[in-house]
């Protein structure tokens, strides 16, 4: 096992592994443990975040923090879980600044509150003619309706 | 005198072509902070994927930009790729690794004549774009196409590399080498341009490791980090070739390090060249099975990430798609804090913000070329000729 994963299993016992390939690992935490696993990943083991990912699922709303080992070409993947009933995860900008803008963009597209985030407006819808309450990447968006409207 | 104020560079601005907002807060002469606003030309291609099949993404995904066109559909291929747990063929890896490499070439020319137009030394620019135009040849010989290459789908290549063609390949390469080294001398023996390079728009290792940047906007920061090297995919573990790092991180150690790194490319397709495989090109993939992938690779700025999520039908359920300016972009907010505005344009430059501008005329009538570039320049002569007869 590798060391960053035996590392990550003693911060945070109830992760779980998914290894898809040596190189691409898969790790589900719980939401409330998401900042102690992202701060061990970036500070301890130093690996970059490359980006994040919400994704609109049957369960909730997953969210995939992608982190790169460039020492050995790995990527970890944090995902969590959350209740589309209360979609909010804590937001890492506060340490991390190369998560400023993907946590504006997950707000704005997908409607993920980001609590603790220092500047949470709209970083690609416009600010003038927007429907804040509309996310495109949600799966109850209408598409093809609103395609229609323009 | 003290106060501050606002300087607006964009969203549209005669200096920067992309449609990107820069607000420079002064005081001053000096830069003491910046708010970047983009999402001006948002075309919301993350949208639009999971309407697509996989055979159709990469056509979306090359139309992302014009100059990493071959980046971006590489690395969406390598991600259905990875979740479908399909290899392509050893020859189909090589000719991938050539057209990347190719790519980089004409994209750091680009960013080359555009530093050097900035910076209101034309000269270069006409020379680093002249040059770029043998690679833009050869991508027409290899693709059928100057820009969008289309080479990519998911399990192999579209286009073969014919035997014949490769000599053209090697001269070509030996043009820039010879060309790189000119500009490299031109460029970092004139103490003007040192001057003007040197020591402006610096981003430290730490910034540069706290913003995730990559590619030439992170190696320069003495960041040794290169996704080909690191995550080794298509030919780059086969062949050899040397990353590119400094220490200095200011816009000098930039120029410098795209500078090194087309060497290295040419080296990179030498290589290629030399050890191409016999074989197919492609392997057929029969189904992209639920589960994701993730597929990378170095784009001319950095690293390209796209992510699928696949339900088990043709469409994916999720397509995340990360452009390297999107992280190195947002490091332009510490680079330019306390430089001048004159340096501002320069710095934010340096990071190379993309954009397509291959820009070229032929004119063809029942299949035989009417107008040819010489023809062209002969119209243009007629017109100035009318002009001036006009302002008499």
């Amino acid at each position: 096992m590798r060391e960053a994963e035996v590392g990550l299993k003693q911060l945070v016992p109830e992760a779980e592994v998914h290894e898809h390939n040596p190189r691409r690992l898969y790790i589900k935490i719980p939401r409330n443990r998401l900042t102690e696993a992202a701060k061990y990943l970036h500070k301890d083991r130093g690996m970059r975040l490359s980006i994040c990912t919400g994704i609109d699922t049957r369960e909730g709303y997953e969210i995939l923090y992608h982190f790169s080992e460039d020492s050995t070409g790995t990527m970890y993947t944090l995902k969590v879980l959350v209740p589309k009933d209360n979609p909010e995860v804590e937001s890492q900008a506060t340490w991390f600044p190369a998560t400023d803008w993907i946590e504006r963009e997950m707000h704005e597209l997908l409607g993920i509150d980001f609590p603790g985030h220092p500047n949470l407006i709209p970083l690609l819808t416009s600010d003038a003619d927007w429907d804040k309450n509309k996310f495109p990447l949600r799966r109850d968006y209408e598409r093809r309706a609103d395609a229609h409207e323009r | 005198m003290s106060g501050r104020r606002i300087v607006p560079i964009g969203p549209y601005h005669p200096l920067q072509e992309e449609p990107e907002f820069f607000k420079l807060i002064v005081e001053g002469e000096t830069v003491v902070d910046l708010e970047i606003n983009l999402g001006y030309n948002h075309r919301g291609h993350e949208f639009i994927s999971p309407e697509l099949t996989y055979d159709q993404i990469p056509f979306l995904v090359e139309r992302i930009c014009g100059i990493c066109s071959n980046s971006h559909p590489l690395a969406c291929v390598l991600a259905i790729e990875d979740c479908a747990g399909v290899r392509p063929p050893p020859r189909a890896d090589y000719i991938r690794s050539i057209v990347q490499e190719l790519e980089r070439i004409h994209s750091h020319l680009l960013w080359l004549g555009l530093a050097g137009h900035f910076i209101g030394y034309n000269t270069v620019w006409m020379w680093a774009w002249r040059y770029r135009e043998h690679i833009l040849e050869l991508f027409e010989m290899i693709t059928g196409n100057r820009n969008h290459y289309a080479m990519n789908k998911p399990g192999g290549v579209r286009r073969d590399i014919k035997a014949e063609q490769i000599p053209q390949i090697l001269a070509v390469m030996d043009v820039v080498d010879k060309k790189v080294m000119m500009l490299n001398r031109a460029v970092l023996d004139d103490p003007v341009i040192r001057a003007r390079l040197e020591g402006v728009g610096v981003l430290t290792r730490e910034q540069a490791i706290a913003y995730s940047v990559t590619g030439p906007t992170a190696r320069p920061s003495g960041v040794d980090i290169d996704v080909r090297r690191d995550d080794p995919h298509c030919a780059y573990d086969r062949v050899p070739w040397d990353v590119i790092v400094f220490n200095e991180g200011d816009v000098l150690a930039k120029t410098k390090a795209r500078l090194y790194e087309m060497l290295e490319s040419t080296k990179i397709i030498r290589g290629c060249l030399k050890d191409l495989p016999d074989g197919p090109i492609e392997t057929r993939i029969e189904e992209v099975p639920p589960g994701e992938g993730i597929g990378r690779t170095e784009a001319p700025r950095g690293e390209v990430f796209h992510y699928i999520r696949s339900d088990g039908t043709n469409r994916p359920l999720r397509h995340k798609v990360r452009a390297p300016s999107y992280m190195n972009i947002a490091s332009n907010v510490v680079a330019v804090k306390g430089g001048s505005i004159a340096d501002a344009a320069l710095t934010l430059a340096a990071v190379d913000p993309c954009y397509c501008c291959t820009d070229r005329m032929a004119v063809f009538e029942d299949g035989r070329l009417k107008l040819t570039g010489k023809d062209l320049l002969r119209l243009s002569w007629q017109k100035t000729e009318q002009v001036r007869e006009r302002m008499r």
